[in-house]
């Protein structure tokens, strides 16, 4: 996983609530079974026509906006499914921070896994910075993890929270499965322990 | 201290805490499909890792699979049959159970876990689909996870987590006729919206849940994801025994008493603290259907398409984009709405009894000229059950195709699709745009409100047909 430290980008608003995970990345690319090659089909159903041409008005069609690395969206972004395509797709396209009132509990999870950087924040700085975002080109934002800030177009800042643990992961591009294996004696115990306790499971 | 299920549960599964509160929680049971496995089994081979408990992992094809009586002709898209494949080739490489498409017992995996008895109280319960809220119907703590959680569990049995909090949904009362648990688990996402549970947990309780079968209480937690909860749950009590007792994965004898001494203890204590309560009385609840894209867009059938002005904030641009996608008018009765295709099937509403509730309204009716209707089964044992019952020939004299077992319209990935501009009464679980298909638009309802649909042509009140 490729670290995040400080990402300085353009952003892009969708102020549309409950963008689902079916909208990010429509059902017939999921048929992949490798994890790259997904952004070109991002937002698919909302960038494209049916017989594949851009629809001019969606924002990642707009010129300001084809190189954006930052989404400021409306609330409960990533709903729906627990397709991890969704990051895989807002990454390959370069996408790498999502930022919102909130989120679905299963899509953040999954952007903390590809070193995307998903950010709560009260709906006033997210009206804020959707307003920042609908600039186009001079929308650049940067969003320093160590430092959980966000600086605007205009040099204001907002602070941000993360949890440490996925801070720490992310800052140093770490890999889960790893730091679980070593805690393996932990499992074994549990394990042990587990299946005299629940000899059925 | 007094606790909840849910804190039980919790409790019970903790392989490690860190100082900051970061979790590893053990899993019993990991369910494995097609669509979001392949690139977790990839991940294991490249680092030279082994699935560490094969004999706690399940896996079957679902998401995919043609439900047409010919599939054993095989899968004609490439990309579908190269899924399935990897999904046959993973389950013997590292030796997980399997069901294969050709097994009689294949089935969505929601349906499958309950089935074979894999799904038992008191168990953690994983799978890279969101829908495994199904499960907690048991008193399991069941949820959704993504890929590279599939692989973490594949290679160490473990999740890493932080609590969540606890929400008790309260269901006084008893149910009134031609409410279902479709019904309620609708109304509640309408009153909390589809955010309204995040960073929750539900427990579902309260008399009309109390009275549920198992497999209604299936279809009340396998949306609670659409209320944005990590995990719906509902204590286990006798109807749960009952229906795990005997299943080919449960404990028998001296492992059955010792597991009941446990099961029996899983409820919230009556002291137990709660983030948040909701109380729905159940006589509020109606036959309800959605008219947007969101399954918070819902109403009794007896009322209108909402005006997008009576909503707040971000919901009236949404709403507006709803009705226009939706092709509908502010203002026009639900009932009015014409549809030409009807769904019954998926994990929310696949099993015999949502087979049996649809051919009771059907029995002796023909479904209207120009719809197409089609009932697909959750399971082959569904399917074959069904067929011994009777229903089969119900849906088929009424004129429903009677497809083979899997998630098919619900998802769209196999060949049943709606095109564009085409209108769906469906019994499964997202109205999402283009979630059936391209343009397609979906209303979600109960399989009772289906079957009536596929007869009227209509949104319709199955209590005008009761």
């Amino acid at each position: 996983m490729d670290k995040f430290t400080k990402l300085t980008g353009v952003a892009a608003p969708m102020p549309l609530i409950n963008i689902d995970t079916d909208m990010i990345i429509p059902k017939m690319f999921l048929k992949t079974i490798k994890r790259s090659g997904l952004g070109k089909n991002l937002f698919d159903e909302m960038r494209f026509d049916g017989e594949g041409n851009e629809i001019a008005d969606f924002v990642l069609n707009q010129p300001s906006y084809r190189n954006a690395e930052i989404l400021v969206a409306g609330d409960n972004f990533g709903c729906g499914s627990s397709r991890e395509h969704a990051p895989w797709a807002l990454l390959d396209f370069g996408i790498r921070c999502v930022i919102s009132t909130s989120f679905a509990d299963i899509f953040f999870n999954n952007c903390f896994k590809n070193g995307i950087l998903p950010i709560v924040l009260p709906q006033e700085d997210v009206d804020k910075l959707m307003d920042d975002a609908q600039r186009g080109a001079n929308a650049t934002i940067t969003v320093d993890l160590e430092n959980q800030t966000i600086t605007g177009p205009d040099g204001g800042e907002i602070a941000f929270e993360v949890d440490a643990f996925r801070k720490h992961c992310l800052l140093n591009g770490l890999d889960d499965i790893g730091l679980t294996m070593e805690k393996a004696a932990s499992i074994d115990a549990f394990e042990a322990k587990a299946s005299q306790a629940r000899p059925w499971v | 201290m007094a606790k909840t299920l849910y804190d039980k549960i919790w409790d019970a599964h903790l392989a490690h805490e860190a100082e900051d509160g970061t979790c590893l929680l053990y899993i019993d049971r990991h369910l494995v499909h097609e669509v979001t496995s392949p690139q977790a089994f990839e991940g294991l081979r490249m680092a030279g890792r082994t699935v560490r408990a094969p004999e706690k992992t399940i896996a079957v094809p679902d998401h995919n699979v043609p439900t047409t009586l010919d599939r054993e002709k095989g899968i004609e898209n490439p990309e579908s049959r190269i899924q399935v494949e990897a999904l046959d080739k993973n389950a013997k490489d590292f030796g997980i159970h399997y069901y294969p498409v050709t097994d009689v017992r294949q089935g969505i995996v929601h349906i499958v876990g309950p089935e074979q008895g894999w799904t038992l109280p008191g168990m953690t319960v994983v799978c890279g689909d969101s829908h495994t809220a199904t499960h907690g119907a048991f008193g399991s703590l069941a949820h959704g996870i993504g890929t590279s959680e599939v692989e973490h569990v594949l290679a160490t049995q473990t999740l890493i987590q932080k609590k969540s909090k606890n929400m008790k949904v309260e269901i006084t009362g008893k149910l009134r006729p031609g409410v279902t648990a479709k019904d309620i688990t609708l109304s509640v996402i309408g009153k909390t919206g589809t955010a309204g549970g995040t960073g929750y947990v539900i427990e579902y309780c309260g008399e009309a849940i109390r009275d549920l079968s198992m497999e209604g209480r299936m279809t009340v937690c396998n949306m609670a994801i659409e209320g944005g909860a990590r995990a719906g749950l509902i204590a286990p009590d006798e109807k749960t025994f009952e229906y795990v007792k005997g299943r080919p994965h449960a404990p028998e004898g001296a492992d059955w008493d010792k597991a009941m001494e446990w099961w029996q203890t899983l409820y919230s204590d009556d002291d137990a603290e709660w983030d948040e309560i909701i109380t729905i009385p159940a006589e509020e609840i109606a036959p309800v259907v959605t008219w947007g894209t969101s399954p918070e867009d819902v109403l009794p059938i007896t009322e209108t398409v909402p005006q997008p002005e009576s909503f707040e904030g971000g919901k009236i641009d949404a709403a507006r984009r709803s009705i226009e996608y939706m092709g509908l008018t502010a203002g026009q009765k639900l009932s009015d709405i014409e549809i030409d295709t009807v769904f019954i099937g998926s994990c929310t509403n696949g099993r015999i009894e949502d087979l049996r509730a649809a051919a009771e309204i059907l029995k002796g009716k023909k479904i209207k000229d120009g719809i197409r209707a089609m009932v697909v089964p959750g399971s082959g044992l569904v399917r074959a059950q069904a067929e011994e019952e009777g229903l089969a020939e119900i849906f088929k004299d009424a004129g429903f195709e009677w497809r083979l077992a899997g998630c098919s319209m619900c998802l769209a990935m196999n060949p049943d699709q709606l095109q564009p501009g085409e209108r769906c009464a469906a019994t499964s679980n997202r109205n999402f745009e283009g979630r059936q298909g391209r343009g397609g638009r979906t209303h979600l309802l109960s399989p009772a409100m289906a079957a009536a649909a596929a007869v009227t042509g209509r949104l319709t009140d199955v209590r005008e047909l009761m």
